[in-house]
């Protein structure tokens, strides 16, 4: 199979498309995403518990926006990363992007669930319950089963190229809702009550506490990176398992 | 091509018609639904009047639902749905005709006999017009959302329960503003605008999601 190219200054931008030029590529960025992660969130954290202040509305309960907040912004942002990854996949036919995609889905799905957690663990003792019917908290609940069910579209279908491209096509479908679905809630909600918890209405927050909110989110951003390469790289394998050189690989590692 | 389209809206109306049982058990399910809450709240006809048009529109929303879910099961069984993508007719087309004739036999008999359960709710009876008109825009979107669902799922094992975790989330819309339009109307208020939020999703479903549903197909198809 011939190779597509896209040559622009020396460098052919489609060789790392092809997932036996991918897989070393990713190995080798794996240790740095992960260990640049891993720094961020020490910095991250000791910020977050040393050096921020108190707040004086919220006492020590608030601390746990280092999580929460990140987590939030990453779930949503993998969202689209996965359906830019799935467009790409039926646009150009190409099976790494598939893979990318469903390599993404469980990470996001997973920041959704930190996020909605956190934020239950942070209502309790702020709002006095663990649940809101806020339209952040809904929309947030609706794109974890946008993800759940992109998973389990892949999973329910045996033949690998069938399930890339029925998920990527949910994928952007889902992408389409995400935008109407959160404003519908968010009118549902101001029609049946009013907000009784704004979460807009911020107080102005410390410098300290805007670094370590950043430092985490590039943490989380960065663990991201590192978990789903490494999760392509197993699909890869998996995938691939007929491949001369997954087959070469393999014995090298006995 | 529209005699094309004239076309397959008769033959599903017909094959609808020959096996009626198929069409009443979905109606039979949304009564049975609607049924259930009053025997599980108990019949305080204050608490019954404020959740009526929930109620009746989660149920609507199941059964539509439940119904999409077969909607090409048939056609791809007997192989009809591969001449249909080979056609000369534009499969988004077809689809279309599909699914507007599925909302003939299984939308339409819902928004009919609605007032009839909302009356059992003791539900206002200036907001029945309300109730039938948002359930009139909104069921035809929820026939083609779910479409999107059952081509996925097509031939799929336990596709049934996959397109319940797929369409139920992007069905949110809908019913929130369905269900909104009466809140509204009860409140005194005027319900216009749901009603020309319902009708714009109505018009921006029609005329992308045959697309989406025809890709969906062929995907299944290969």
């Amino acid at each position: 199979m011939s190779q597509p190219s896209l040559v622009i200054g020396n460098i052919n931008w489609f060789k790392y498309a092809s997932p036996q030029t991918f897989f070393p590529l990713a190995g080798a960025m794996i240790p740095w995403f992960g260990w640049a992660a891993a720094a961020l969130a020490a910095a991250g954290l000791y910020v977050g518990f040393f050096v921020a202040p108190t707040d004086h509305q919220q006492g020590e309960a608030y601390r746990i926006i280092f999580i929460h907040v990140p987590a939030a912004w990453m779930s949503m942002f993998i969202y689209l990363v996965m359906a830019f990854w799935a467009g790409v996949g039926l646009a150009f036919n190409t099976r790494l992007s598939h893979m990318m995609a469903q390599a993404l889905a469980p990470t996001g799905a997973l920041m959704t669930f930190l996020a909605l957690w956190t934020g239950a663990l942070w209502g309790k003792p702020t709002w006095g319950t663990w649940w809101v019917w806020d339209a952040r908290l809904t929309s947030e609940l609706i794109l974890l089963f946008l993800y759940l069910g992109f998973m389990a579209l892949q999973a329910a279908i045996d033949e690998p190229r069938r399930a890339d491209r029925a998920g990527a096509l949910l994928a952007l479908v889902g992408s389409v809702n995400v935008p109407i679905i959160y404003f519908s809630v968010q009118w549902w909600n101001t029609l049946h009550q009013g907000a009784s918890v704004s979460l807009t209405a911020a107080p102005r927050m410390a410098a300290t506490m805007l670094a370590g909110m950043l430092l985490m989110a590039f943490a989380f951003w960065f663990y991201s990176i590192a978990a789903s390469l490494h999760r392509v790289r197993t699909i890869i394998l998996e995938r691939e398992r007929g491949a001369d050189w997954v087959k070469e690989y393999a014995r090298g590692l006995r | 091509m529209l005699e094309a389209l004239l076309c397959v809206i008769g033959r599903d109306l017909r094959l609808a018609m020959r096996r009626r049982s198929d069409v009443a058990t979905a109606l039979l399910f949304f009564v049975i639904v609607v049924t259930l809450f009053p025997l599980a709240l108990g019949p305080e006809p204050n608490l019954l009047r404020a959740i009526a048009p929930g109620v009746i529109w989660v149920a609507a929303l199941l059964a539509s639902m439940l119904s999409a879910a077969r909607l090409f099961a048939a056609d791809y069984a007997d192989g009809t749905l591969e001449q249909m993508a080979l056609s000369a007719t534009p499969l988004g087309a077809i689809v279309a005709a599909k699914v507007a004739a599925h909302w003939l036999v299984s939308g339409l008999p819902l928004v009919a006999i609605a007032p009839v359960l909302a009356l059992q709710f003791d539900l206002d009876q200036s907001l029945l017009g309300a109730l039938v008109l948002s359930l009139l825009l909104g069921t035809p979107v929820l026939s083609f959302i779910g479409a999107i669902g059952a081509a996925l799922t097509l031939g799929v094992r336990g596709s049934g329960v996959l397109t319940a975790l797929l369409v139920l989330p992007l069905y949110v819309p809908v019913l929130v503003i369905g269900a909104g339009a009466l809140d509204v109307a009860a409140a005194g208020q005027s319900s216009e605008p749901h009603f020309l939020l319902l009708a714009a999703l109505l018009v921006l479903a029609g005329a992308f999601t045959p697309w989406a549903i025809a890709a969906a197909l062929r995907i299944s198809l290969e």
